[in-house]
């Protein structure tokens, strides 16, 4: 059984102003446990729209959300059980920061759940271990962090409440490119250790491309592919009518491709283009 | 959500009432309310109703943002009525245990709750068809002869605009901030009223950090282009009177008179 699944799901800002906006058109779909799903799509195309209404921070018009199989807003009373198993990083999280150390923030979350004492101190430690804020920086005031040092901390703010589902609204955005990768494997490696279902939105199409097991293409309000970044990304003219692109390795070996190298098809990572080039120059002798 | 108040929302638009310049529009007003206030009968009442509801017309903002508006002040009509029906003096038409209630009583609470709306309805006509920039502006000019008494009005009117400016920007800041805690967990819903008053820290602090980080980035910039106040400052836009803006002064005046005619020649009836 899918761990999410949501059925026509619709969600309109503003209803009966000037200003309605349809940001969810008629969304469904369904993500299976311990799966990476990487959120794609142009500004404005409803990707933030589409994780809130996951953790029942948006109820929404029409359609439903199911997690395990139960409808989220069955009993809206127990709404605050679902949010800690489908947490949320929200775009630009340094701004919710708000105890006097970070150590007291980070625990904020976990102790909203109930948790205390020892099991509280392990869980926030532990969660500080995983985005690798080190021991010193937790008792200072998280107002006196540096920008990523900030994010870091409001990751872990979210990953200290166990959640099942991490939802990561493009926590990468405005981080340099070491800080970027270092951020990314981090995350990488929570998954291996905790299994969990992440669901990343991204601008970066390299980042996705990297991570993701399933890529799912929002362009307004719908949805509009979910697939292997494989395919996905072998669909380049629809991508680049949504205002999206493939990742800049892909277009590279794609036209080394047409000029004649023997290179394979639906390379997505530097990692990989490094391999086909060794085997190609080794083939050929070169090497 | 919290951005659902519509009272002084301004809503995009280009009717008659959208162009009409800003500093007419709330010197229209003030005249408008000193005639809601000048209605003694029920003629006169009728027509400034009538000439309330042609604005309404004409603004081309949907009703029910009027009516959404209203909502905000239906208490105090509400009050305000009961009180004037039971305590309107006179000879009591109706008469249960204390209660007493006399004819000129209910007309009191029909004036009343009448005027209350009629008040409403032009105050968000005005805020729904004008941009807060163009208010202040006008503000700032009708504002102009106070400098003789060394008012600073430019100073005051540039603070109305920036706390006009950041508003829907605090709410919605509020919003995300809301509910980023929310999704930690934050129970902002259930408790008592310190309980929630508790609940509700966690979304002032960083409230209040981005709202001082804003102010301190907007002073930077200010001063970055050289902002000094208002001695010397030309305007990029500047206000005309246009045929419309007389058009609209003209039918006032005739509004006016017809009240005044009424108040002459029909008895008041409160
Ligand atoms: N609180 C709100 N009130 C009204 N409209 C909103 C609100 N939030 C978003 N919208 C509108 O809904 C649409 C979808 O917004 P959303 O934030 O989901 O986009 P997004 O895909 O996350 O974009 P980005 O990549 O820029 O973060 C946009 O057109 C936006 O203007
Ligand atoms: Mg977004």
């Amino acid at each position: 059984m899918s761990l999410i699944e949501v059925k026509n799901l619709s969600f309109t800002y503003g209803i009966g102003t000037p200003f309605e906006k349809k940001a969810v058109d008629d969304l469904s779909l369904s993500i299976n446990e311990g799966e990476i799903i990487g959120l794609i799509g142009h500004t404005g195309s409803g990707k933030s729209t589409f994780v809130q209404t996951l953790n029942g921070l948006i109820k929404p018009t029409e359609g439903q959300v199911l997690l395990e199989g139960k409808d989220i807003w069955e009993k809206p009373k127990e709404i605050r059980k679902v949010r800690f198993k489908v947490g949320m990083v929200f775009q630009y999280p340094e701004y919710q920061l708000f105890d006097e150390t970070v150590y007291k923030d980070i625990s904020f979350g976990p102790a909203n759940k109930g948790l205390s004492g020892d099991d509280l101190d392990k869980t926030v430690r532990r969660a500080a271990r995983f985005v690798s804020l080190n021991d010193r920086l937790l008792d200072k005031s998280p107002f006196d962090l540096s920008g990523g040092e900030k994010r870091r901390a409001a990751i872990a703010g979210v990953i200290a409440m166990d959640p099942d589902v991490l939802v990561l609204d493009e926590p990468t955005a405005g981080l340099d490119p070491k800080g970027r990768d270092l951020l990314l494997s981090q995350i990488i490696g929570y998954h291996r250790e905790r299994k969990n279902t992440i669901i990343l939105v991204s601008h970066s199409m390299e980042d996705v491309a990297r991570v993701a097991d399933r890529i799912m293409v929002m362009n307004r309000g719908k949805l509009e592919m979910l697939d292997t970044p494989r395919a996905v990304f072998s669909r380049v003219e629809e991508l680049e009518r949504m205002g999206l692109r493939v990742p800049q390795i892909t277009r590279v070996m794609t036209i080394l491709r047409e000029k004649g190298y023997d290179f394979s098809d639906g390379i997505l990572t530097v990692g990989q283009a490094f391999d086909e080039v060794l085997s190609l120059l080794k083939k050929e002798g070169k090497l | 959500m919290i951005r659902d108040v519509s009272f002084g929302q301004f809503m995009p638009g280009k009717s008659v009432i959208h162009r009409l310049d800003p500093r007419i529009k709330i010197v229209l007003l003030i005249a408008y309310i000193v005639f809601v206030f000048c209605t003694f009968n029920f003629v006169s009442l009728a027509i400034v109703s009538a000439a309330t509801i042609a604005v309404i017309l004409l603004s081309g903002i949907p009703f029910r943002m009027y009516v959404k508006s209203l909502k905000v002040v239906i208490i105090i009509v509400l009050i305000t009525s009961l009180l004037n029906i039971f305590y309107g003096g006179g000879d009591p038409i109706f008469e249960w245990g204390i209660i007493k209630i006399s004819l000129s009583g209910i007309y009191r609470a029909i004036f009343v709750s009448v005027r209350i709306v009629l008040l409403i309805l032009l105050s968000s006509c005005l805020t729904f068809t004008t941009t807060p920039t163009d208010l202040t502006d006008a503000i700032e000019r009708l504002m102009k002869p106070l400098k003789v008494l060394h008012v600073k009005v430019h100073e005051i009117a540039m603070m109305m605009t920036i706390a006009l400016r950041f508003v829907p920007t605090l709410l919605e800041e509020t919003d995300k901030i809301m509910s980023a805690q929310k999704a930690r967990g934050a129970d902002m819903e259930s408790g008592g009223f310190i309980k929630k008053i508790k609940a509700m820290t966690p979304v002032l602090i960083p409230l209040f950090v981005s709202a001082f980080r804003r102010a301190y980035e907007l002073a930077v910039a200010m001063e970055c282009r050289c902002y000094r106040g208002g001695d010397g400052r030309t305007r990029m836009k500047t206000l005309h009177m246009k045929p419309l803006d007389y058009v609209s002064v003209i039918l006032s005046c005739l509004l006016l008179t017809g009240i005044i005619l009424c108040n002459i020649f029909l008895a008041p009836i409160i």
